[in-house]
């Protein structure tokens, strides 16, 4: 019981409530208080943030493309910054939203590797343990409404087995033979499945590689928050690599020809 | 006699939002989810849309026509709300025709464009037509975008409605200047299929048009890639199913006697 | 007021479409959803499970939001194999019922956005569906639909299911249960109309049919795209039948 006798309330005053509609008494709050709890902040919205993710199945293994722009609003602030990042020898992932919550992400991995490597059990976490774990660490922060904002794609290849897989700051989860977060998922991803569904098992590596240029282009034709300039990643069984930045070649030509919006011809 | 301002009036808006707020909202109307496209080539214009409309997450109609006659040689492909941009381009068809009539020369693109955006604009985007308008006239093909609120965009590849993405990145990613009727009606399906299978409001059918300086060939469901597949029972009711209370069963032939009066042979002096 | 900061708040849930369904025979039980994953206009993508073989007498199909429906069933799956080390047996279906519905109401305040669908075969071998909603209330019944294109199933099932509606011929009754081939069919109909009508329902359809003991396959026979899924040989069965759904 509240025994400080301010937080019972007061009589009504007429004067002032004449028919009792003000709520019941609002009572200070008389516990032990955090005195730091005005200064914590939840992420609420992203700050400086990346835009899509790209990734598809093929033969071989697993290719994943983002470009290398975190924007801050609209403000283009940083050109290079890279958006994929390799877990152990076999798996990358790669991370739209905002990119301190990534960080932080790598940070949590370096970690979680290194705890893995020190038990020396002969187990090493292969894409599909990585993209579980994320997905219970995305689904725990969206629980406490404190999300990590990002949408990540998981992919690599264990056991012969090639692995890609989504999950975002709500904690939903899904896997398909193509992937792309963001924009990516409107304007890439049409491209993408015409291309893979139902052959991913006979794509070459430089047919893969052909597929994600060609979607990576047109994201930049059509994204305003992307750069001309990006990653690709590809895990076959051999390992991982990344790509050094790929500048891409564009064709504005076509604009020669365009006119005015309406009746104009000059 | 109450204050009447010049213009346009728009107090219904703020009645609506009254209405609405009180728990009375507007009736939804059907929306065309939509993809529609339009692509110039060599000889004119390829005009394409799905054929999905939508109530929501139902579909209300699954081969509905949302490329909209306005003149022989002009065509408009509607997305948005239905009833707008039925009778939008219904009223700039006859509008057309019209004009055609008393000017005496066959109506041009840019005209049909001019009197869509000045409408458009004069609702304040409250007509939700978003229009791809493609056609061929005597100063050549043009295609043009007109968004909701009259704004307008001439370009050589347009696309609009929720699959817009979709297929603007096949045009993107295919798009050449100076392409045959075969290689744009190609990359027009494309476009369309983009849409109907990776976007949820476009489905069902793809529907073409092409336009050149020679005549217009409507290609009503060009590509028909989601056919129905059979079912697996017949749902045809035993006689007798349905329980009634009461029964009556009234003669609806009425006798009566037909009595000549005069001639019977008609008069055709 | 004008020029306060304003704070958006987090939305921890989202809706991912979908439709599941189950129907309960005699001997068997039947449970099925489509596999498609949707966030408004996307397709997230063409094959994501909704139906999980819990035992080999209990099958959950799961619709709603697709995060939290993945995280329940990894909970019950767990409070199933926790039980299996404590009793040396599988939990009975009416016990996993009861354990949802618990499971369910513990997060009254913060609930799990999804509608669960139990079907199986219980103690005394009969089939049976349970449905639940989202804090837990929950029912046997023979029949359920539940999800995006629920409106549009539910009402075709109490008219083929439940006979309402349909008078039957005069000196015959409606039958209390539907032969296995029946039902198969009635449940892919359901889907394959569905999927004409809702945007959200398509791609693919898996159906788990689960058998009584000792239960023969009569009626499961030369069923194209079946494959059977079950651990021993001496209880009931699980079989899953996968089939192709539009994907427009």
């Amino acid at each position: 019981m509240d025994h400080f006798p301010t937080s019972w309330g007061r009589p009504r005053n007429d004067a002032i409530d004449a028919y009792g509609t003000y709520p019941i008494a609002q009572r200070p709050y008389n516990g032990p208080k955090d005195a730091f709890s005005e200064g914590v902040q939840h992420t609420q919205q992203p700050i400086v943030t990346g835009t899509s993710v790209l990734a598809i199945k093929f033969k071989d293994g697993v290719m994943m493309a983002a470009d290398n722009l975190a924007s801050y609003g609209s403000l283009a602030r940083f050109k290079d910054v890279q958006r994929l990042y390799p877990v152990g020898t076999h798996t990358v992932i790669g991370a739209g939203g905002d990119m301190s919550d990534f960080q932080y992400i790598q940070s949590m991995l370096d970690e979680l590797m290194i705890d893995e490597f020190c038990a020396q059990d002969g187990h090493t976490l292969g894409p599909a343990e990585i993209h579980e774990y994320l997905a219970q660490v995305m689904y725990a922060r969206r629980s406490k409404m404190n999300p990590l904002w990002n949408a990540l794609l998981v992919g690599g290849v264990k056991d012969g087995k090639s692995f890609l897989a989504f999950v975002d700051l709500l904690g939903t989860t899904y896997t398909a033979s193509t992937l792309a977060t963001g924009y990516g998922a409107h304007i890439a991803q049409p491209l993408l499945r015409s291309a893979v569904e139902t052959h991913e098992h006979e794509l070459t590596e430089a047919q893969a590689r052909q597929i994600i240029d060609d979607s990576m282009k047109v994201l930049f034709y059509r994204d305003a928050r992307s750069i001309n300039k990006y990653q690709v990643a590809t895990i076959t069984a051999a390992g991982s690599s990344i790509s050094d930045s790929i500048t891409l070649e564009t064709t504005w030509d076509f604009a020669e020809g365009i006119r005015g919006y309406g009746a104009q011809t000059e | 006699m109450a204050f009447n301002n010049a213009g346009f009036d728009f107090s219904n808006t703020s009645r609506n939002a009254f209405l609405s707020e009180k728990g009375l909202p507007l009736p939804k109307a059907t929306s065309t989810g939509t993809t529609i496209v339009g692509c110039l080539f060599k000889d004119g214009i390829v005009l394409g849309a799905d054929t999905r409309a939508t109530e929501g997450p139902i579909v209300a109609d699954k081969n509905c026509e949302k490329i909209h006659y306005i003149t022989e040689n002009i065509r408009c492909c509607g997305a948005g709300t239905a009833a707008d941009t039925e009778f939008t381009t219904a009223m700039i068809s006859s509008n057309m025709e019209l004009h055609g009539l008393s000017s005496g020369r066959k109506p041009r693109v840019v005209t049909a464009m001019t009197m869509l955006k000045q409408y458009l604009f004069r609702y304040q985007g409250q007509v939700g037509a978003a229009l791809v308008l493609g056609g061929v006239d005597a100063s050549g093909p043009h295609l043009f975008t007109i968004h909701p609120h009259g704004s307008t965009d001439k370009l050589p590849y347009v696309t609009m409605g929720s699959g817009s993405l979709a297929a603007m990145a096949v045009f993107e990613r295919g798009w050449r200047a100076g392409m045959t009727r075969e290689e744009a009606l190609q990359l027009v399906t494309a476009a369309i299929s983009a849409g109907i299978f990776n976007d949820l409001g476009s489905g069902s059918n793809v529907d073409a048009c092409v336009i050149t300086a020679q005549g217009t060939e409507e290609l009503r469901n060009f590509v028909k890639p989601n056919e129905r597949v059979q079912k697996e029972r017949s749902y045809t009711f035993r006689r007798g199913t349905t329980a009634w209370k009461t029964e009556n069963i009234r003669d609806l032939i009425v006798s009566e006697s037909v009595k000549m009066v005069g001639g019977d042979e008609m008069d055709t002096s | 007021m004008p020029g306060a900061p304003s704070q958006r708040q987090f939305n921890p849930y989202s809706e991912n479409g979908g439709t599941i369904l189950a129907i309960a025979g005699q001997d068997f039980s039947v449970i099925a959803g489509d596999t498609r994953q949707s966030e408004g206009y996307s397709i997230q993508t063409r094959y994501a499970p909704k139906v999980f073989r819990l035992t080999d007498r209990a099958v959950l199909a799961v619709n709603g939001f697709a995060a939290d429906g993945n995280m329940f069933v990894k909970n019950v799956k767990q409070r199933l194999e926790w039980y299996r080390h404590a009793h040396a047996k599988d939990m009975p279906l009416r016990a996993i019922a009861r354990l949802i519905q618990t499971m369910l109401y513990a997060r009254r305040f913060f609930p799990y956005y999804v509608n669960n669908i139990l079907g199986g075969i219980e103690e005394d071998g009969t089939g049976a569906v349970y449905s639940f909603d989202p804090v837990g209330s929950y029912e046997r019944e023979a029949c359920r639909a539940a999800g995006a294109a629920s409106s549009l199933v539910q009402p075709f099932l109490d008219n083929q299911i439940y006979y309402k509606n349909q008078l039957a011929a005069t000196g015959t009754a409606h039958p209390a249960h539907l032969p296995l081939p029946s039902v198969l069919a009635i449940v892919i109909d359901s889907f394959t109309s569905a999927t004409e009508r809702h945007i959200e329902v398509g791609d693919g359809l898996e159906i788990f049919v689960v058998l009584a003991r000792g239960r023969s396959l009569q009626g499961l026979e030369g069923v194209k795209g079946m494959s059977e899924l079950t651990t021993t040989d001496d209880g009931e069965r699980v079989f899953v039948v996968r089939r192709e759904l539009k994907k427009d």
